[in-house]
């Protein structure tokens, strides 16, 4: 029976793919961008006990040399999130197929389809795809949110199973890519053009941080590449925000109004006709 | 005559709107009803309201004329033939809405608008611009947010173009609402949708249920009230649920004493107000309307409307904690649920003669609620502030909206990215109505409009009015009321990640 640690099942969104989504959580990423708006999706669980003391609402508790997790106590006030020094979450819960489909169940009439994340999804590639498969039976639309960094094997796998993908493409720049993410972005850009010419890029993201990265040389670039690719890819450009992000990324500057709109004109005369700006 | 005096010099109500509060004054000055005692008690004690429908019912509080009819014969009250062009097709429309009475006297339902004027539209161009003055003249002159027209099911180019006048114009009247069903084209229900998000209407209005309780001749009127179309309702009396449950005091007595006794009360008021408008105002034989076939008397009904449902469950219950209470656990949902239901059975064990169109029984309204209510919900809806996930809270909505053939609606307020996909909340929608949902309202949070109970009023205009300036609309100064008792910037905003 195939498992995956699952960090959360949202069961409504707008913003992962076309209409609305119910979008799977994965726990884990083979990446560490320092302004990663959901740290806590990282790394997993070790069994510390740090987060343990820090909820307020005893809904953690110590069983079996592992911190178990009442999701009926819990008032997801994520202190733990918080306490937790190795970008985890007690939250975490290992689930299989079947319990990923009865959520799906409840939620059927209202959606479109469901979106796979993370963290970093494809690190549990056997899950997605069984998922995929029982999503396609239900009538579903299937869609990955991934940040490329995965070899093109992994969507030959996933064939028809899954519909579309969306891409994070953080920096063109290497050296910046690789300060970043401690990883090349080769592989993301590989992943990016497989994808395009399988008809199966759904739209690439590039978070804007203005104090950190050369946004406009991003922009400039992606946008080129996707407009020769297939204009009708949507580009999204997603506002950095601190909330939610480490401490080391927190004192980091929001992008302005202004910065947003002259990155979305760019986008758009390097041809991109579904430029995005949240 | 104190009310009077105040009428005519205050500085605040317009022109029009000083002669609406004097001619209510006129009516309640006479006393014609024979209300039994025992319903003069519950009203005094606020467990039965009228409406301030006043003494004397002249005309049923809603009539939702037979447009089709009137295009196809013209009117010879009004000496017009049928309409030959778009233009002659708006200004018959216009002319003919300032003579259909009502019981705020603005018609409170306009027709199913594209259907009505899609045969005039040649040139679209010529078209758009009739119908943008067409309801600009609307707006400025039907001045009541209670006036509601229909679009849909299907698409058509007036119904497009009526969206895009609504985005351009953003009015608060008329009050709009689409005719949706799995059939309606998708485009359009996507173009209703984008404007929503902009000017907070239209409803998308569950058609299939609604053809189910009245068959295709019906339309949405005032709120969002279902009612056949070339009749209406006499009247609607409400009930408060709050207040009963606290003179019951215990769960067991209000199911089985309370409940029969107050439906009991209700039907009494009920059919004293009908008998007087059909029996001895006149109003069935002395209307242009009925005389032309556009209104039939045997076409009307009443509405039993009811409301603090959610005050009445967690009363009932003793629920203090969030997850005991109406709108986050079972068990109040199922009490809730058994309540109506309960109110069903004793509404529909009762039978009055001029509500033939509904099998002579009432029907059930899960009423708004008026802007001085204080302490009680609207309807069945959860209280502001309280309401859950937007899952949740669609689910809940969803098991009740099917009692309530003669209206009843929920609001969902969309941050604004909602706007970047609009498929979003047609997906939110299908799900919904195939659960039950029979009216979906909806906005997005920085939208000027802002929909108060059922009825729309401009941000804009309730601080102009607190200002203390005139304004334009009579129900701004209802939306300011409910805004100020109500707490309605609390509602609960749905986040999509
Ligand atoms: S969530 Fe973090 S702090 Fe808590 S036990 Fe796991 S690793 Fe330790
Ligand atoms: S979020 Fe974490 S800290 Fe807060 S109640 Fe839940 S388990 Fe406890």
């Amino acid at each position: 029976m195939t498992k995956a640690n699952v960090h959360k099942i949202i069961p409504f969104s707008a913003v992962d793919g076309p209409g609305n989504r119910m979008v799977i959580f994965l726990q884990g990423c083979n990446f560490d961008c320092a302004y990663c708006h959901n740290p806590e999706t990282i790394a997993l669980c070790n069994h510390c006990a740090i987060c343990l003391k820090a909820c307020p609402y005893d809904a953690l508790a110590w069983e079996n040399g592992k911190v178990c997790w009442n999701e009926k106590l819990c008032h997801h006030c994520d202190h733990c999130i918080k306490a937790c020094p190795h970008t985890s979450s007690p939250k975490v819960r290992e689930m299989n197929i079947e319990d990923v489909i009865s959520h799906m169940e409840k939620v059927k009439p209202f959606i479109s389809g469901i979106t796979v994340s993370g963290g970093e999804c494809t690190l549990q590639i056997d899950f997605v795809k069984a998922l995929f498969q029982r999503a396609k039976e239900m009538g579903l639309t299937t869609f990955l949110d991934t940040n490329g960094f995965v070899s093109q094997d992994a969507f030959i796998f996933l064939g028809d199973d899954m519909d579309m993908a969306m891409v994070d493409l953080k920096t063109w720049n290497e050296e910046a890519h690789r300060e970043l993410t401690g990883k090349d972005n080769t592989l993301v850009l590989q992943s990016i053009r497989y994808l395009a010419e399988q008809h199966k890029l759904y739209e690439v993201r590039t978070v804007i941080v203005p104090g950190l990265l050369d946004n406009h040389q991003t922009v400039k670039m992606v946008s080129q590449l996707l407009s020769a690719l297939d204009q009708n890819i949507r580009y999204k450009l997603i506002r950095f925000r601190p909330m939610g992000v480490r401490k080391k990324a927190a004192s980091l500057e929001e992008p302005s109004d202004i910065l947003m709109e002259e990155l979305s004109d760019i986008a758009r005369n390097e041809g991109c006709k579904h430029v995005i700006v949240v | 005559m104190n009310n009077t005096i105040n009428t005519i010099k205050n500085q605040t109500l317009t022109y029009q709107q000083k002669v609406m509060q004097l001619a209510r004054e006129a009516e309640n000055s006479v006393q014609v009803l024979d209300i039994p005692q025992d319903v003069k008690e519950y009203m005094d004690k606020g467990i039965i309201c009228d409406m301030f429908e006043g003494n004397a019912p002249y005309r049923p509080r809603y009539i939702l004329p037979d447009y089709h009819r009137f295009m196809k014969q013209g009117s010879e009250f009004l000496e017009l033939q049928p309409p030959k062009d778009i233009w002659e097709a708006v200004n018959y429309l216009l002319i003919l809405y300032k003579h259909v009475p009502s019981i705020t006297s603005f018609p409170v339902f306009l027709g199913e608008l594209d259907q009505l004027l899609e045969p005039f539209i040649d040139n679209e161009e010529e078209a758009y611009k009739a119908i943008k003055l067409f309801l600009t003249h609307i707006d400025r002159t039907l001045t009541d947010s209670f006036v509601h027209a229909n679009i849909g099911p299907k698409a058509t180019k007036a119904g497009r173009l009526i969206l895009k006048a609504e985005r351009e114009l953003k009015n608060a009247v008329p009050n709009l609402t689409l005719k949706y069903s799995k059939d309606s084209e998708k485009e359009f229900a996507l173009e209703a949708i984008t404007t929503g998000l902009e000017v907070s209407k239209p409803y998308f209005a569950n058609h299939q249920m609604y053809v189910k309780d009245f068959g295709e001749g019906y339309g949405t009127a005032s709120c969002y009230n279902g009612l056949p179309i070339g009749g209406g309702s006499y009247t609607l009396v409400r009930l408060n649920l709050k207040k009963l449950a606290e003179e019951a005091g215990n769960l067991e007595d209000f199911i089985k004493i309370y409940i029969p006794r107050a439906v009991q009360r209700m039907n009494a008021l009920i059919d004293v107000r009908i008998r007087f408008q059909v029996e001895e105002s006149g109003f069935f034989e002395s209307s242009f309307l009925v005389e032309e076939g556009l209104i039939q008397q045997d076409r009307f009904t009443a509405m039993f409307g009811m409301f603090g449902l959610a005050q009445c469950v967690n009363l009932l219950l003793n629920a203090k904690v969030q997850e005991e209470r109406y709108g986050h656990s079972e068990k109040a949902m199922t009490l809730g649920y058994d309540i109506v239901k309960t109110i069903e059975r004793e509404v529909n064990a009762h039978q009055n003669p001029y509500c033939n169109v509904t099998g002579n029984r009432f029907l059930l309204h899960a009423q708004s609620g008026i802007s001085a209510d204080v302490e009680e919900t609207a309807g069945c809806r959860i209280p502001i502030g309280e309401e859950p996930e937007l899952l949740d809270h669609i689910l809940h909505a969803a098991k009740f909206h099917p009692l309530f053939p003669s209206g009843v609606s929920d609001i969902f307020t969309f941050e604004t990215t909602a706007r970047n996909n609009p498929e979003f909340i047609l997906d939110i929608i299908q799900g919904a109505m195939e659960k039950g949902l029979r009216m979906f309202a909806f906005s997005c949070s920085d939208n000027d409009l802002m929909r108060i109970t059922g009825y729309l009023v401009k941000k804009s205009e309730m601080k102009k009015l607190k200002d203390g300036n005139q304004t334009l609309h009579d129900t701004v100064a209802l939306g300011l009321e409910a805004v100020e008792k109500q707490n309605l910037f609390a509602r609960r905003v749905t986040q999509h990640d």
